[in-house]
């Protein structure tokens, strides 16, 4: 049994006003020193049997078409290994 | 005869029945569409209206592109059915890739609903010909999520071939780029917007004013003509 990690982040070209509105709330909260924030979304699935190749390619292209707007989204997907003893 | 014009409802559609009223007001008759539907009742077109579909959950429209009614509407849109997507139905459009680029949250954070003025560019579309090009217009415009982005070819390539429906007049009310308030695909049937025409149909209410409603009397002319 595994975890597979889809992080979606808006593309570096576009404007993230939400990213925005959080580093400039920053200082007022006394961290100082960050210049830049982007904001975006990670999606954990629980995946029952293995994630084989075949698995990873169907995780792949529903990140493609559906968790991700490639329009103004980039996508990353990992395998996480979920241990025994902690579920 | 008259025209049948499909309004699509996904769960959280808002303005459904303002869409439905605006076409009876234009002599058309409205259809109400599910979004389980698997056909869609030999309508003559479809309206995709504005709201919170699935509350806006992962992107707006998203999850609304997916749903069954929208199977149907892919493939006739793409041969040549009359869509007009307004707002949230403008989303599930681009959502969906029958008109290019997205929307992003409006640039100031803030839901924003004001009377909007706007100037017709493309006044050929099958949902705009009773308008003039270059004409201004007031409607009213009311969401989250409505600055406009697409990348600078797409852009250029919209400009080009005239696809630039509308543009917002005076103040760029979220930040799209380039002022662009709508657009249309090629072929000029599916044609999606963020301003609301459908509520500005009446004299009593909205802006006061019908500059909504030629939406809605452009399609039936052109259905009634064909």
């Amino acid at each position: 049994m595994a975890r597979v990690v889809v992080d979606v982040m808006l593309k570096p070209e576009i404007l993230d006003p939400q990213g925005q509105a959080v580093q400039r709330a920053l200082p007022r909260l006394g961290f100082e020193g960050i210049s830049d924030v982007r904001q975006g979304k990670r999606f954990e699935l629980e995946v029952d049997g293995p994630v084989d190749e075949a698995a990873l390619a169907r995780i792949h292209d529903l990140a493609e078409s559906f968790l991700a707007n490639t329009v103004i989204e980039d996508f990353s997907v990992k395998v996480e290994e979920v241990a025994e003893a902690a579920k | 005869m008259t025209a049948r014009i499909g309004v699509v409802t996904f769960p959280g559609s808002l303005d459904d029945r303002d869409t439905q009223r605006a076409i009876r007001l234009a002599g058309a008759e409205p259809v109400a569409l599910w979004h389980k539907d698997k056909n869609l009742h030999q309508v003559d077109a479809v309206v995709l209206c504005g709201g919170f579909s699935y509350g806006d959950y992962l992107r707006a429209g998203a999850i609304a592109r997916f749903s069954p009614v929208m199977e149907p509407l892919l493939e006739q849109a793409k041969a040549g059915l009359p869509v007009l997507g307004i707002c949230n139905g403008f989303q599930i459009l681009t959502e969906a890739h029958l008109l290019p680029g997205t929307m992003l949250r409006n640039d100031h954070l803030h839901f924003i609903c004001r009377d909007q003025k706007l100037r017709v560019e493309n006044a050929e579309t099958s949902w705009t010909t009773d308008y003039t090009a270059g004409q201004e217009i007031h409607i009213p415009l009311k969401n989250n999520d409505g600055q406009y982005v697409a990348d600078a070819y797409t852009l250029d390539q919209l400009e080009a071939e005239g696809r630039v429906a509308f543009r917002y007049l005076d103040f760029n009310p979220n930040g799209s780029q380039r002022d662009i308030a709508g657009v249309t695909n090629e072929a000029g049937n599916v044609v999606g917007l963020m301003p609301h025409p459908e509520h500005a149909v009446e004299p009593l209410i909205g802006t006061g004013r019908t500059d909504g409603l030629p939406f809605f009397t452009s399609i039936l002319k052109k259905l009634v003509n064909v």
